[in-house]
């Protein structure tokens, strides 16, 4: 890739900021599946070697119909659309970042760095780490946008906002997401991953969560690109005092997919709730890795992922709930129930406990399973036919994700989308 | 006749359970298939539901005049023949509710009617309810998951009650009930005796007898029908256990 290119006007700290990011790219390089992390995705670093794509340029323009066509924007939300990673006012509401928020607001990062690059100084990167991580590099030197989300102390955001990161060529894309809420704020946020046109591509997601004392944020991702596209998230959410976090994470598109988020339990009493999604057919791999840092005392993480693989798709769960030491009263629950749908689908799943302290309760599991055929002939015994019976199922086996997404609307479009995608496989 | 079988063998899986079964059950009646355990009393419901892992190697079984061997279970389910399980299954996520309107409309679609719409089913399903006396918050949980021993037995005669099947196969339905259950199940269960229905009760006991009085008693051992008779030998049963018809020593009856 070409090295930093910046966003027009940008500060000069900035800048630096992306030499350091282009530095840190350069020694790292992409990951390579020798590394214990990225031993199974080594198909996606595969093809991220041999496509290399070029940031994408500005200047697509996709009309409204089309963009709710793929959206389906919810009703009596806030909406902030970036194609290609780049902001597209005429496509957000309201129009002027601000507005029907209050003193709470979403703002892009190009225009905030150019006109008030206080707000975004010591917090942009803070969170994550580029001298470490390729993708975080990769993504700080190229970002041309983004969404920074601000709900100042106390205030409470009604209305869940969605932002939609949506991508038209065959080209690199580097999300960036900000999210900050002060003391006792709390907002819902849905992250929307889209893509127009059926080429292969690159998103490349960074997003920073930072949760103060006693905050708390609802947070959906949809991940239904193309099944094209090749997708990297980074997400990293630190939590104060008795904040708390609801987390969940559904992917139905992409060739090869890669997400990792991390949870630090900063504060006591915080408490972080991780759910999670993901579907996949045809010759689809989809990783989900995530770690949980209960790094002092009375932390709470409830954590279920559910993958469904059908025909030769491959799906990864790993997840590590690490239990610092002194972090007493600690409460940590993790479970990775699969269903596999057809003999050729694979998932490898391996949840982790670190544990350094001795008075918590932990406990992990996984499962992987197919169709309950007792459930099965049940359905079909009380006239149901098979097809319906195994889509009923497979529904089923998702529900307690979709069911419990917390923005209520989202729930039915999920579930939808969701049989959309397993249409051809459940029969 | 509605259920003719003649010389009827089948496996559960590669193990030879019915060795020759004749029975025929017309409109109208009520058959009790008793035995010992291991007797193949739930293979012949599994093999007439068409359960998968069921399969009939000798003989066979006619609905109505037609050979139910090659019928899919949805499609025996559409020309009205009912198993109520042993051990009705649990199915997380799909919830009771949503299960028995895709039931009954597959059902209704096959017999020419329309589709029941939200509302209206659940103004059918509601008197339905009522019979079986099931509480009505047991719609909207998941199917059976959390109901008691005795709930899953009222959904599957709810279920029953909703479908208004020609051919009923009761397996082992009284079993895990108490006596006021047993009550209420059996009422549901005499709700639905018409001249045009028949019942098969697979029981191994005589108590469910007492509240469902059948026409017909047949004892089964070793996958054969060893015994016939009327509504008094069953009673003859619980007094002398199986031993004297199956040739055990041992009394096996109630305990």
């Amino acid at each position: 890739m070409k090295s930093a290119a910046a966003i027009a006007n940008e500060p000069g700290w900035l800048s630096r900021l992306r030499e350091r990011a282009a530095h840190s790219f350069a020694e790292l390089g992409y990951p390579t599946p020798e590394r214990e992390e990225w031993r199974y995705s080594g198909r996606l670093l595969r093809e991220l070697a041999r496509q290399r794509f070029e940031t994408a340029e500005a200047g697509s323009t996709v009309s409204r119909e089309t963009l709710e066509e793929l959206a389906f924007p919810l009703f009596a939300c806030s909406l902030f659309v970036f194609v290609d990673g780049y902001f597209a006012p005429d496509l957000s509401t309201p129009h002027g970042l601000g507005g029907a928020l209050g003193d709470a607001w979403v703002r892009s990062l190009a225009e905030l760095a150019r006109n008030q690059p206080e707000a975004l100084q010591g917090r942009l990167g803070a969170l994550v780490d580029l001298k470490r991580d390729a993708f975080v590099a990769l993504n700080t030197g190229h970002f041309r946008d983004g969404a920074c989300i601000h709900v100042p102390r106390g205030r409470q955001v009604a209305q869940p906002i969605h932002i939609v990161f949506l991508t038209t060529r065959p080209a690199a894309t580097h999300p960036r997401v900000l999210v900050n809420l002060e003391e006792g704020a709390r907002a819902s946020v849905v992250l929307d991953h889209l893509s127009l046109g059926a080429e292969s591509r690159f998103s490349n997601a960074v997003v920073e969560v930072d949760l103060a004392a006693d905050a708390a944020l609802d947070w959906i991702v949809l991940q239904r690109e193309s099944p094209a596209a090749l997708h990297v998230s980074r997400t990293r959410a630190q939590l104060g005092r008795n904040a708390r976090l609801s987390s969940h994470v559904v992917t139905v598109g992409g060739h090869r997919v890669r997400n990792d988020l991390d949870l630090v339990l900063a504060g006591e009493g915080a408490e972080g709730r991780l759910e999670g999604l993901f579907v996949g057919v045809g010759e689809q791999q989809i990783d989900n890795y995530t770690h949980v840092d209960h790094a002092v005392p009375h932390g709470t993480s409830r954590e279920l992922y559910k993958g469904v693989l059908a025909e030769r798709a491959r799906g990864v769960f790993r997840g590590l709930v690490h239990v610092r030491p002194g972090a007493q009263k600690t409460s940590a629950w993790q479970s990775n129930p699969n269903l596999l749908l057809g003999g050729r689908a694979e998932v490898d799943t391996q949840p982790q406990l670190e544990i350094h302290a001795d008075d918590v309760r932990c406990s992990h599991g996984s499962t992987i399973g197919q169709l309950d055929v007792r459930a099965l002939f049940l359905l079909r015994s009380r006239g149901i036919d098979l097809h319906e019976a195994r889509r009923m199922l497979t529904q089923g086996f998702a529900a307690e994700i979709t069911d419990g997404l917390p923005v209520a609307a989202l729930g039915e479009r999920v579930r939808e989308l969701f049989l959309e995608r397993l249409a051809g496989v459940v029969s | 006749m509605m259920l003719e079988i003649r010389n009827l063998h089948a496996n559960a899986g590669d193990t030879p359970i019915l060795k020759g079964i004749d029975l025929d059950v017309a409109a109208g009646e009520v058959h009790a298939i008793m035995g010992p355990n291991g007797s193949g009393k739930s293979t012949l419901g599994n093999v007439l539901a068409g359960r998968p892992g069921y399969t009939i190697t000798d003989g066979e079984a006619r609905f109505e005049g037609k050979p139910l061997e090659g019928l899919e279970p949805e499609e025996r389910a559409r020309e009205g023949i009912f198993l109520a399980f042993q051990y009705p299954v649990e199915i997380p996520g799909v919830s009771n509710n949503y299960f028995l309107k895709a039931s009954l409309n597959a059902i209704r679609r096959h017999r020419g009617l329309d589709e029941l719409d939200a509302i209206d089913f659940l103004a059918f399903v509601r008197e339905k309810m009522k019979i079986v006396e099931m509480p009505e918050d047991l719609m909207n949980r998941p199917v059976n998951v959390g109901f008691s021993g005795g709930e899953k037995k009222r959904n599957e005669i709810l279920q029953m009650l909703l479908l208004e099947p020609k051919l009923c196969i009761l397996d082992e339905t009284d079993s895990g009930l108490d006596i006021d259950a047993l009550r209420t199940v059996a009422g549901g269960v005499n709700a639905l005796r018409s001249p045009e229905r028949a019942m098969l009760m697979i029981t191994h006991y005589q108590r469910l007898l007492d509240y469902i009085v059948p026409d017909h008693v047949h004892v089964l051992s070793d996958g054969r029908i060893v015994r016939s008779g009327g509504k008094e030998l069953a009673l003859e049963l619980e007094e002398r256990g199986y031993g004297w018809l199956t040739g055990e020593p041992e009394r096996v009856g109630a305990s």
